[in-house]
């Protein structure tokens, strides 16, 4: 603790306003500030690798279930595949949600956020990436395989993937909002899912018709292109909703 | 302002910022916490908050940085109300609550790689600097959850010695230390006061800073 170590310590200051001090004080780009922020949710994220897996566990054994439970006959589950295939993926992107927001209301994560000088919507747009990369795409990947379990053939799986895909990228929007709107509340999860289920009525909707036409060989781009439509509309407006969640529940 | 950037330091501090709040009342419920609590502070000088337990230090910490409204009243930076530009303000302010804002899971370098990063960029190097200004460089790839209190603290500390911004809002920032740290933390607010900032710190401890930049505040308790 020498004086000699305290000017390496010195913050540098290249621009300064007429007090001496940084004349616009948030030096990170917007940008590279997300980038930090995705980063560091998924080096969290994988340090505690058991959890990453549990929705996927979980979507793989829902599916399994109705081939035990409905009928082994392909034909059959043919059928209800779509159905089967959303609902599960609904389910399972439902139970990483309690915990987008939850830790980092705790520690103080989102306070820092707030008051870091940038958007918090931009940063929290950045935290829902990560949690799309942790829990949609993964989801999507693994979609075919159970797919195939539900008697699929190999020229549907390709659609089966990219609605999966888009679908979750909307489904982890819409559960933001309502994730940032629970912070407040101790045992948040059914009222979590009572207010996101409703909201992703119309990506289920579209996303099982996609998969589908998919299935059937038929081409699935119109409700493909709506699920796409309802991503981007996620990607606009929920942040900012989010984010006027998150601030009234950091008050 | 009249346009023509200083350069030099020193000859810059001829314009000081300031930080005001006038008469904030604001309730928790049916609790009002602060009273008409005002204040004002000018570059260079410390604030000491005290007041027993309830008292509404932390309340009034959260008000001055903008994460509370108040139900009346204002807070001034440089004149202007905090609200006409909250992120502005916010870009010029570094909060520390009671609980060091720092992940668990993570080293001391990869969160202070998070947290000063998402608004300065820093490198490792200085990084590492800062935590040994702090005695913390030790453990520095440690991760968070096996330190004691009093290391988390010092770690968070760091982030006082890596982020250039005129005012500091401390909740508390000598809990948890040793002699040495409390020492430390008084060292890092001189050295802010020394260049023109403005530190509001909460607490029960006498700040180790000198008595003739500290101003005090004692908040009632109901």
């Amino acid at each position: 603790m020498s004086s000699a170590r305290t000017a390496a310590v010195q913050p540098v200051a290249p621009h300064l306003d007429a007090s001496g001090w940084p004349a616009s004080p948030v030096g990170t780009p917007a940008l590279a500030a997300a980038r930090l922020a995705l980063l560091r949710d998924l080096t969290l994220a994988f340090r505690r690798r058991g959890e990453l897996i549990q929705p996927l566990a979980f979507f793989a054994i829902v599916t399994t279930l109705f081939p035990l439970a409905v009928s082994p006959e392909l034909s059959r589950l043919r059928e209800i595949a779509p159905g089967v295939l959303w609902v599960a993926a609904l389910l399972a992107s439902l139970l990483a949600l309690e915990f987008l927001f939850r830790d980092d209301a705790h520690d103080g994560t989102l306070e820092q956020y707030s008051l870091s000088g940038q958007s918090l919507a931009w940063l929290l747009l950045a935290k829902t990436a990560a949690h799309w990369l942790l829990t949609g795409l993964p989801l999507a990947l693994i979609a075919p395989l159970a797919a195939e379990a539900l008697g699929v053939s190999g020229t549907g799986l390709a659609g089966v993937v990219a609605s999966v895909a888009v679908g979750t990228v909307a489904l982890s929007l819409i559960g933001s909002i309502s994730a940032a709107l629970t912070l407040g509340i101790r045992r948040s999860g059914v009222l979590l899912s009572l207010l996101t289920l409703p909201l992703s009525l119309p990506v289920l909707i579209f996303g099982a018709r996609a998969t589908e036409l998919a299935i059937r060989g038929l081409p699935f781009t119109a409700p493909l292109e709506l699920l796409a439509a309802l991503a981007v509309l996620g990607i606009t407006l929920a942040p900012l909703a989010a984010a006027a969640a998150v601030r009234i529940s950091l008050e | 302002m009249d346009g023509a950037k200083p350069l030099n330091l020193r000859d810059s501090r001829a314009v000081s910022h300031a930080l005001e709040a006038e008469n904030l009342q604001l309730w928790r419920g049916e609790r009002q916490v602060l009273r008409g609590v005002g204040f004002s502070l000018a570059g260079g000088e410390c604030l000491q908050v005290r007041g027993a337990n309830g008292a509404g230090k932390t309340t009034l910490l959260r008000a001055a940085c903008g994460l509370l409204y108040p139900e009346a009243g204002r807070i001034l930076w440089d004149g202007t109300d905090v609200r006409a530009d909250p992120a502005a303000y916010h870009a010029r302010l570094l909060y520390i609550g009671h609980e060091p804002p720092l992940k668990p899971d993570l080293s001391a370098l990869e969160n202070l790689r998070f947290w000063i990063g998402v608004r300065q960029p820093v490198e490792r190097s200085v990084m590492q600097a800062a935590l040994e200004r702090v005695g913390a460089d030790r453990w520095s790839t440690r991760a968070v959850r096996t330190l004691s209190a009093g290391q988390r603290r010092r770690v968070a500390l760091a982030a006082l010695a890596l982020l250039a911004v005129p005012l500091w809002l401390l909740d508390e920032p000598t809990t948890n230390l040793d002699a040495e740290g409390q020492q430390l933390v008084g060292n890092l607010i001189e050295e802010q006061l020394v260049r023109g900032g403005l530190v509001v710190a909460a607490g029960h401890q006498e700040l180790p800073v000198s008595a003739a930049r500290v101003r005090r505040l004692e908040l009632p308790l109901e």
